[in-house]
């Protein structure tokens, strides 16, 4: 921390030291603004977001979307959350009452505490974790267990069936999410979050790292049960899913939290592949890196909202076949071909050395990688016309319904 | 000797979620409760590795033994519903189990106690270790082939082993 005060917003304890505070209480006070700041901005990001989504799917949907409360319908969630929360409050049967009290308290948790170590500017972050995606990655596993904890706690079976499917799935696509943030901590050479936005400040690890970029982005749709992977909430098969008994403001809980957790990774992806805060003269105003943040976030935010609108979702053995014959494979494989690329790069003496912003300097090493990259598309492609052509060729005879309802339920 | 500081809060409530946790997994009679709590100890005991400034061990700890087994075992209790209304606290290996717990409580005392308190006398102010490893330190220590490459790769095999014999079994005879 530094001893000067340069203004507010970068140093705040020791400017509270200079207007006349002691420096433990400063520091105190300081650390308390920042957990207190970086636990609420979600949480009221989160109504702007629902109220966005709403918009957004209206207008792909040929509709208004909220237009009453407010100006352009900005207000209909606060009014729709005054609505949650003055809603009975009912427990279930049967219902274990202390887990399914918890359950909607650690689904929020787990989001908001990958929050702690999101580098929101040069000096802005909770806690700059030498391990930083490894924290990430842990803390969203706690996640799976809310919904285990929902799903048993409720004494519904469709509940604990929806919350089975939901489970394999998460647990199932952290397999490609993990593999693929390996790439850019291969070029970073680091797990830090700062380390990884500083790493990008020459080039932004999507252009090296493509492959990886849209795997994460894949694997990230599905682990916060977006888009075509939406089984959380498979009304038209489970009724709704592991939260079916949920009412009030524990389900607005769950409900906030998909929303928080769809940004969050979408901030993530940011962070890793985007640059993170780094942009012009984020260095010289913190704050500004901040906003270069929230605008990359938002870029991709926005394309997973047309997403989810525009595409049906899909059966759940099309999504297991689909994570674990396709993406993981094609994780795995990038994995290995990045490290070796890597190597080559090393021995040739083109690989920039660490910190250096000059975009020039990075322009070689990414040209072999997005090479790499380009050939391992090109791979798959030509592998999946293959398949396609073959299975076209088979004459495949038409499974009997019966068969189609077997699969299904496998 | 033992000063109230920030720490040694930590340590007292890690050591209470820990110990606690421990004695619900044995007390309670459903077996998802018993998992429940499992999940607190093994919180505790990845604040342990925090406080002993090993994050990387800290966070392997939650995502491995919280995220990926603790909810295998979950998911193992309640597909078998049978096991979820189980009334008695003990089974017929009560007293094997007993033994175990004993010798292994013992051993691992012996192993605490010793350095501190034996032949080599109390150092009470004996460094844990001389640096802090960074997890490129583990790393690196785990692919040198002056460290621990032959563990290392003797595990991950043992690992695809364990991993092809459960596609086996867990395979449709009938393809």
């Amino acid at each position: 921390m530094q001893a000067t005060c340069v203004d507010v917003i970068e140093t705040l304890a020791p400017c509270l030291t200079a207007g006349g505070l002691d420096p433990g209480i400063a520091q105190f006070l300081s650390i308390l603004i920042g957990v207190a700041l970086v636990g609420l901005f979600p949480l009221v990001l989160v109504i702007l977001l629902i109220w966005l989504e709403r918009k957004i799917a209206a207008r792909v949907q040929d509709r208004w979307g909220p237009n009453r409360v407010g100006p352009f319908g900005l207000f209909q969630n606060l009014a729709d959350a005054v609505k949650l929360i003055i809603k009975e409050d009912i427990t279930p049967a049967g219902a274990d009452r202390l887990i399914y009290n918890l359950a909607p308290i650690v689904a929020v948790l787990s989001t908001i505490l990958i929050w702690a170590a999101v580098p929101f500017s040069p000096v802005h972050i909770g806690a700059d974790l030498g391990i930083g995606l490894l924290y990430f990655v842990a803390v969203s596993s706690i996640g799976t267990l809310s919904v285990m904890m929902a799903g048993w706690a409720s004494n519904n079976k469709y509940a604990l069936l929806g919350s089975f499917r939901v489970v394999a799935q998460l647990v199932s696509y952290e397999i490609p999410l993990v593999l693929a943030l390996l790439v850019p901590v291969l070029l970073t050479g680091s797990m830090g979050m700062q380390d990884l936005v500083r790493a990008q400040q020459g080039m932004w690890f999507i252009v090296p790292g493509f492959v990886s970029a849209v795997i994460f982005y894949i694997s990230n749709l599905a682990e916060t049960g977006r888009a075509p992977f939406d089984m959380i909430e498979a009304e038209s098969e489970l009724v709704a899913g592991y939260n079916i008994e949920y009412s009030g403001m524990k389900f607005g809980l769950f409900m906030a939290n998909e929303f928080m957790h769809a940004f969050t990774a979408n901030l993530l992806f940011s962070v890793i592949f985007l640059g993170g805060w780094s942009g012009p003269l984020a260095n010289q105003v913190p704050v500004l890196g901040f906003v270069w943040l929230m605008v990359k976030t938002f870029i991709v935010y926005i394309p997973s909202l047309i997403l989810r609108a525009t595409i049906p979702r899909v059966r759940i053995d099309q999504m297991m076949s689909f994570n674990w014959k396709f993406l993981v494979p094609i994780a795995i494989v990038n994995v290995i071909m990045i490290a070796f690329l890597l190597q080559i790069i090393k021995a040739i003496g083109w690989l920039p050395e660490p910190g250096n912003t000059n975009f020039f300097a990075h322009v070689p090493m990414a040209i072999i990688l997005l090479v790499g990259n380009l050939a391992l598309i090109a791979a798959v492609v030509t592998m999946l016309r293959n398949a396609g052509r073959r299975e076209r060729q088979a004459e495949p005879v038409p499974a009997s319904d019966d068969e189609r309802a077997i699969v299904a339920v496998h | 000797m033992l000063e109230l500081n920030v720490q040694t809060i930590a340590f007292l409530i890690f050591a209470i979620l820990s110990l606690g946790g421990a004695l619900g997994v044995v007390t309670s009679r459903n077996l998802i409760h018993g998992a429940l709590y499992l999940i607190v100890s093994l919180f505790g005991g990845a604040g342990f590795f925090v406080l002993l400034s090993a994050p990387f061990i800290a966070v392997v700890q939650v995502l491995v033994y919280i995220g990926a087994i603790a909810i295998l075992i979950i998911f193992a209790v309640m597909l078998t519903r049978s096991m979820t209304g189980m009334r008695e606290l003990f089974n017929r290996q009560w007293w094997l189990s007993a033994i175990v717990g004993i010798l292994l409580f013992l051993l691992l005392a012996i192993a605490v106690i010793l350095p501190v308190w034996g032949a080599n006398g109390s150092k009470p102010n004996l460094p844990v270790a001389d640096q802090v490893a960074t997890t490129q330190d583990l790393g690196v220590a785990l692919v040198d082939g002056n460290q621990y490459v032959l563990p290392f790769e003797v595990a991950s095999l043992l690992l695809t082993g364990a991993m092809i014999g459960a596609i086996v079994i867990a395979r449709d005879t009938e393809d």
